[in-house]
């Protein structure tokens, strides 16, 4: 059977920025990949890593993290400390040999509606282009 | 004088003139190759507490893992070169107060990592340890052996650039400032270069080991959450298997919670039944985070922790759109 790659993307959008972009993404009946899974949390700075891994380790093909754009954080600046951590987890991700590059982290806006629809279509074509995650096979939680 | 001497004298001095309540130091411990914590009292008590190639414990962990205990209390302690970086630590966290806290430097040359020793005895008891400087003489039943110190120093210590307590109210004898050592990143470097999947399976391998005994979380300075996340049930992050699949979160997960603040003092290292090498990672994201971040844990007093701080204009060259 030759059946098409469906990725499945686990997203943390915070909920005053990225998770009302994807909103007004809806809204507006912008038409964008549904291999997105939306969670919501309060600030992208709520992301633990434990999250990431947890995600990346039960068999997301892609993990994507939205958060406000610097200087617009409801938290004032739990995205600067976000942005810290996630080159973090990146960084231990490449040196440990796991494929850093199904981790994303984007800023959009509650009003950029239509950059969350390409953010969403671009990182799904890039998951698409690895393949699935080598994890799912032979790791089991 | 040597450091021992210097050492009870301090103590003597600031218990009578009252400057401290308690004191934390080592006393020789009822194994010859470990040092046991000691609590110091009174004057004659001070008598007791030595400082030799025994002494790993990093005492800072009592202000951490044992709060109420150290509430509203003047406290001395003895601190190596880690050691007074984790105490440093404590205060930017916001743990202890920095006037709460008397730190007593002492001049660190390594201490011993008991499985070398047992290694190089193949496994026979020892039953006395001298410390001569450059070498090391155990004593056991029927056995003599002279080891060179470097062999059996823990692997922190091989690796180590800061000696010395760098933030002290008192120092028994001098000093020195930070040591280069060209071993800190040789081994990282050595696996940063190997392939992409080697570097996975060797990971896999090392954290196979593991027993989950949580030796590492509880000896380490750093950690001292209330719930850590491996306890918590609701939600449940990971299994509590020796599977790899749940050792390598709880491993990659510790590292990264302790990231920018690992000291490197090695204590998890020393305490790790199972022998895995868990301090390459920690002072590789230590380098990281001093390449990025111009940040070394425990350092600067007057600073912040690497990752409770930030810069406006850090690169983020990895975000998208």
């Amino acid at each position: 059977m030759n059946k098409e790659f469906t990725p499945r993307i686990t997203s943390f959008l915070c909920k005053w920025c990225s998770y009302t972009g994807a909103d007004l993404a809806g809204t507006s009946r912008l038409q964008y990949s549904t291999s997105i899974i939306p969670l919501q949390v309060m600030c992208s700075s709520r992301v633990d890593p434990v999250f990431l891994l947890k995600a990346y380790l039960s068999g997301s093909d892609g993990v994507l993290m939205g958060g406000c754009h610097p200087g617009d954080c409801h938290y004032e600046t739990g995205n600067y400390h976000t942005r810290r951590r996630f080159a973090l987890v990146k960084e231990v991700f490449d040196s440990l040999g796991l494929e850093s590059a199904r981790l994303k982290l984007s800023w959009i806006s509650a009003s950029e509606g239509p950059k969350f629809a390409r953010v969403a279509n671009e990182y799904t074509e890039e998951i698409r282009k690895l393949g699935e995650n080598p994890t799912r096979k032979s790791i089991f939680l | 004088m040597n450091t021992t001497d210097n050492l009870r004298k301090t103590i003597k001095t600031l218990i009578s003139e009252k400057k401290v309540d308690l004191f934390l130091g080592w006393e020789k411990g009822s194994l010859p190759l470990s040092a046991t914590p000691l609590f110091v009292t009174t004057g004659e008590q001070a008598e007791r507490a030595i400082f030799d190639v025994t002494c790993g414990n990093n005492l800072s962990i009592y202000f951490t893992k044992d709060k109420k205990q150290y509430a509203n209390k003047k406290v001395g302690i003895a601190v190596k070169g880690c050691d007074a970086r984790s105490v440093v630590l404590n205060i930017l966290e916001k743990q202890i107060k920095r006037e709460d806290v008397v730190i007593v430097g002492v001049p660190c040359n390594g201490v011993l990592d008991k499985k070398k020793v047992l290694a190089a005895t193949e496994g026979r008891e020892v039953l006395e340890l001298v410390d001569n400087g450059d070498t090391v003489t155990v004593k056991g039943k029927g056995f003599e052996l002279s080891l060179n110190r470097q062999e059996i120093l823990s692997s922190s210590c091989l690796a180590c650039i800061y000696p010395d307590a760098q933030e002290y109210d008192f120092f028994m004898g001098e000093a020195r400032g930070e040591v280069p050592n060209e071993e800190r990143v040789k081994e990282i470097i050595d696996f940063q270069n190997l392939p992409d999947s080697d570097r996975w399976e060797q990971t896999r391998a090392e954290y196979q080991k593991c027993i989950r005994c949580y030796a590492c979380r509880n000896v380490c300075p750093s950690c001292y959450c209330n719930v850590c996340f491996v306890d918590q049930n609701d939600p449940k992050w990971i299994g509590s298997t020796c599977e790899y699949t749940d050792s390598v979160i709880f491993h990659v997960i510790r590292n990264l919670h302790v990231a920018g603040r690992c000291v490197e003092c090695g204590a998890c290292e020393r305490a790790c039944p199972m022998d895995i090498n868990l301090l390459m990672m920690n002072r590789k994201v230590a380098m990281e985070v001093k390449d990025r971040f111009g940040d070394v844990a425990g350092l600067d007093i007057n600073g912040k922790p690497a990752m409770s701080d930030f810069k406006e204009d850090e690169k983020q060259k990895f975000i998208m759109g």
